[in-house]
C-alpha cells in the first residue's frame, strides 16, 4: 500500500467522522449545547439497520431509510423530553443531561439486545477499482460519495430554504430570531431531526466498513467526531466537514508513517496545536463580544 | 402544557426504573436458577448454607458448593455462556453417578474486574466451598487475592494470564497457591505458537503480528511469541497494534503486512476484533494464513458473522470438537443437545474438565460437604499437585505447585465452518 491508498482510507474514515460531526456542530450552532447522546443515536441507527437487513431481509436502501426515520424520531423525542425542559437552565445542566441520555441509550440497548456483538451483513459488493496503482474498494468510494452528497445537500438546504435561513438566524442571534417571528423551538426540533437522520446514514456507512454492532458502538466514533467538529470550528458546517476529513487522514497517516501505538496521541497533539493557534478551530467564527 | 410534560417525564422515568428493576431480577434469576441438582441434593445444600459458621450436620448426600463467574453478557459473552453450560452439564453428570454431589452457582461478571469482585461477594455469601474462579483474565486477576485471603480453592477454566495465579506476574513469582488454571498460560500460548510455526514452515515463512497493546492477554502472548520466534529464527516482517480507541479500522495494519509480504498474520487477540480483521482483509483482497490463539475460538458462533471468511484460519487450542474418542463424542453430543446444536468451543471443554478434575480430586481426598472451605482448599491443593487427570483437553494433565497446568496444545483449522484438528 502506498501513499495514495492511505490517503483514500483516511478520506473514507474521515467522511464517516465528518457526517457524524455535522450532527454535533449543527446542534451546537443552533441550540448552543453539546449533544453527547449523538454517538448513541448512531448506535440505535446501526441496530435498526442491522435488524432490517438481517431479520426482515430488506435491501440496503429501504433499511437505511427505516434507520433514518427511527433515528429522526428518536432525536426529536430526546430533544422534547430531555433537553427542551432545560432550555433556560445553565449549559452545564444540559451537558450532564446529555451524558445521562447517552448512558440511558447504551444501557437500554444492552438490556434489549444484549451486549454480545452482532456482525453487520455485507451490504456492498466487495471489489475494488485501480487508481494510479492503488486499489480502492467500492465501499470506500461509496462512503466518500455519500459524504459529498450529504454535504452538498445540507449546504443547499441551509442556504436556499426558508427553514435554512431561519436556522442561520437562530445560530446568529436567538433573541433577534424570536423577535423576527421565528419559532425557535420548532427550528431546534428540525435541527435535531436532521442531525439524527445524518447519524443514521453515518451508522450504515460505519457498519458497512467495520461490521460490528454492539451497545457502545457509538461512543468512540462520537468522541472522534466531536473532536473533528472542534477541530474544524464547532458551529461551522464546512468546518465539521473539513475537520472530519483531516482527522481521518491524520489518524491513518499517523498509523502508517509513525506508529500504530501513537496514532491517537498524534491526532490530539495536532488538535492542541490548531487550537493554540486558532482557538475557534480551523473555520470557526471569531466571536465578537457584544457591547 | 408544562404540567403535561412533567407528567410524561415522570411516567417515562417510572417506566424506565421499573424496566431496569425487572431486568436486574431477570438476570440474577437466570444466574442462580439452572444448576439445581437433578436428584434432590439441593435441599440439604440449603441446610448447610443456613448452618454455616456452626458445625454443620454431616448429612450424606450433602452438596459441595461450587461458585464461578464469567461474562454472560458483554463482548466476551460467548466464553462465559460456553463455560456455564459445560460446567452445568458436567455437574449433572457427576451428580448422576451418585457419589460426591456438586451444586453450581455461576454469576455474570461481564468481563469486568469490579463486577467480578461483586460476584465474588455474592458467591461467598452463598457459601461457596470451591470455585471455577473466573472465565476471563482481567476479572481473574482482580479476585485471585480474595480466593487466597479466604482460603477457597479455585481453578479457572480459561483465565490464562499469569496474573490469575501469580501475585507478581511479571516475574512469575509469589503464586497464590490455591488458584489453579485448566488452560495454558499466556506466555505458553505464545511459545507454543512460535514453535508450531517453526515446525511447519509449509504454512508460510513471513509473519506479521497484529496485537492489542492495551490488553494484558494480548501483549502477554505477543511478548513471548516474539522472543521465541526470534530464538527459532522465524522472520517477523511487520508488527502492528491497536487499542480500544481505534479497534475498528485495520486497513493500515493489514496494508503494511501485505506490502511487507507477510504470508502469515498472527493474531493473539479475541475473536471480536479478529472478525473485523478477517472482513477487512477480504475486502482488500489480502489472503494470508491467519493464525490465532484461544481467543480466536468463538468466532464461528458470532451472530451474523460470515463463517466463510474464517475458512482456513489456524488456532492453537487444546481441544477439537471433531476428535473421535468417546469422551469428546459424548460431550459434544450432550452439549449440542443443551445449546441448540452449537458446537462446543475450547472454553466449554476446559470448564467441563474443571468440574471433573475437582470431582476427581475431592473424591480422592475424601472431601465432604460439611468441611470448611479452608480444609477443602488444603485437601484439593494436595490432590491437584500430585494427581494426573485425563480429560477432554488433554491426557496425563498435571499441575505445578503454583497452579500452572502442563498439557500439550493442538493446532486446529477452520474448515467448512467447523473446527477441525490438524494432523501432525
Amino acid at each position: 500500500m502506498g501513499f495514495l491508498s492511505y490517503l483514500v482510507s483516511g478520506l473514507s474514515l474521515g467522511s464517516v467522522y465528518a457526517i457524524i460531526a455535522l450532527g454535533y456542530t449543527m446542534v451546537y450552532g443552533i441550540a448552543k449545547m453539546l449533544n453527547f447522546a449523538h454517538g448513541d443515536v448512531i448506535m440505535i441507527g446501526a441496530y435498526v439497520a442491522f435488524f432490517a437487513l438481517s431479520n426482515f431481509g430488506l435491501p440496503i436502501i429501504p433499511a437505511t431509510l427505516l434507520s433514518i426515520v427511527v433515528c429522526t424520531l428518536l432525536g426529536v423525542i430526546i430533544e422534547r423530553l430531555a433537553y427542551k425542559p432545560l432550555r433556560d437552565a445553565s449549559s452545564l445542566s444540559v451537558l450532564i443531561t446529555a451524558i445521562g441520555v447517552s448512558y440511558f441509550l447504551q444501557n437500554g440497548a444492552q438490556i434489549i439486545w444484549s451486549s454480545s456483538t452482532k456482525v453487520f451483513p455485507a451490504i456492498f459488493q466487495s471489489g475494488s477499482v485501480s487508481l494510479g496503482g492503488a486499489s480502492i474498494s467500492y465501499l470506500t468510494l461509496i462512503t466518500i460519495g455519500v459524504c459529498l452528497i450529504v454535504m452538498a445537500a445540507l449546504t443547499l438546504f441551509i442556504n436556499k430554504t426558508r427553514t435554512g435561513a431561519a436556522m442561520r438566524a437562530c445560530s446568529e442571534d436567538k433573541g433577534a430570531a424570536i423577535l423576527m417571528g421565528i419559532n425557535v423551538n420548532h427550528i431546534i426540533s428540525v435541527t435535531f431531526a436532521i442531525g439524527s437522520g445524518l447519524a443514521a446514514i453515518a451508522s450504515v456507512l460505519l457498519c458497512a466498513a467495520y461490521p460490528s454492532v454492539y451497545p457502545t458502538l457509538g461512543a468512540m466514533p462520537g468522541i472522534k467526531a466531536f473532536t473533528a467538529a472542534v477541530f474544524g470550528g464547532i458551529g461551522s458546517i464546512p468546518g465539521a466537514f473539513l475537520g472530519g476529513l483531516l482527522l481521518g487522514v491524520i489518524e491513518i497517516f499517523a498509523k502508517a508513517y509513525v506508529s500504530t501505538q501513537l496514532s491517537d496521541a498524534i491526532v490530539f497533539a495536532v488538535l492542541i496545536v490548531v487550537l493554540l493557534i486558532k482557538p475557534t478551530g480551523l473555520l470557526g467564527k471569531k466571536i465578537d463580544e457584544k457591547v | 402544557m408544562k404540567k403535561l410534560f412533567k407528567k410524561v417525564i415522570s411516567a417515562a422515568v417510572a417506566a424506565s426504573m421499573a424496566f431496569a428493576l425487572s431486568a436486574c431480577g431477570g438476570s440474577s434469576g437466570a444466574a442462580s436458577a439452572p444448576s439445581q441438582a437433578p436428584d434432590g441434593g439441593t435441599d440439604s445444600g440449603a441446610a448447610t448454607a443456613e448452618a454455616e459458621g456452626s458445625p454443620a450436620p454431616a448429612a450424606s448426600g450433602a452438596t459441595i458448593k461450587i461458585g464461578g463467574s464469567g461474562p454472560l453478557t458483554g463482548p466476551a459473552a460467548v466464553y462465559g455462556n460456553a463455560v456455564k453450560a459445560a460446567a452445568e452439564l458436567a455437574v449433572e453428570e457427576v451428580n448422576a453417578k451418585g457419589g460426591l454431589q456438586f451444586e453450581l452457582r455461576f454469576e455474570d461478571d461481564a468481563h469486568d474486574a469490579e463486577k467480578a469482585v461483586t460476584a465474588y461477594g455474592v458467591l461467598k455469601d452463598w457459601g461457596m466451598q470451591a470455585s471455577l474462579a473466573t472465565v476471563t483474565s482481567a476479572p481473574g486477576a482482580a479476585v485471585s487475592q480474595m480466593y487466597q485471603d479466604d482460603s477457597i480453592f479455585a481453578i479457572s477454566p480459561s483465565g490464562s494470564s499469569l496474573a490469575v495465579i501469580y501475585a507478581d506476574p511479571d516475574n512469575s513469582a509469589n503464586p497464590y497457591g490455591n488458584v489453579f488454571q485448566m488452560c495454558f498460560t499466556d506466555p505458553n500460548q505464545g511459545i507454543a505458537s512460535a514453535d508450531y510455526l517453526a515446525a511447519h514452515t509449509d504454512i508460510g515463512s513471513k509473519i506479521a503480528i497484529i496485537y492489542k497493546n492495551d490488553d494484558n492477554y494480548s501483549t502477554g502472548i505477543y511478548t513471548k511469541f516474539k522472543s521465541e520466534a526470534d530464538a527459532k529464527g522465524l522472520e517477523v516482517v511487520y508488527e502492528g497494534t491497536f487499542d480500544d480507541s481505534n479497534a475498528q479500522d485495520f486497513s493500515v495494519q493489514l496494508g503494511k503486512a501485505q506490502s511487507a509480504g507477510a504470508d502469515i498474520v498472527y493474531l493473539p487477540i479475541y475473536y471480536d476484533p479478529a472478525s473485523l480483521i478477517l472482513t477487512q482483509a477480504n475486502q482488500m483482497g489480502y489472503k494470508p494464513v491467519f493464525f490465532g490463539v484461544d481467543g480466536m475460538d468463538g468466532i464461528l458462533t458470532l451472530e451474523g458473522f460470515d463463517t466463510s471468511l474464517a475458512e482456513g484460519v489456524y488456532l492453537l487450542t487444546p481441544f477439537s470438537a471433531d476428535a473421535s474418542d468417546d469422551l469428546t463424542k459424548n460431550f459434544v453430543e450432550n452439549y449440542k443437545a443443551r445449546m441448540n446444536g452449537e458446537i462446543p468451543n475450547q472454553f466449554a471443554a476446559d470448564a467441563y474438565d474443571c468440574i471433573y478434575s475437582l470431582h476427581q480430586a475431592a473424591e480422592a481426598a475424601g472431601v465432604t460437604a460439611d468441611m470448611s472451605s479452608a480444609d477443602i482448599c488444603e485437601a484439593l491443593k494436595g490432590q491437584f499437585t500430585s494427581m494426573t487427570f485425563n480429560g477432554l483437553t488433554g491426557q496425563n494433565v498435571t499441575w505445578s505447585e503454583s497452579g500452572e497446568v502442563s498439557k500439550s496444545p493442538k493446532a486446529v483449522i477452520i474448515k467448512d465452518g467447523a473446527y477441525v484438528g490438524v494432523e501432525d
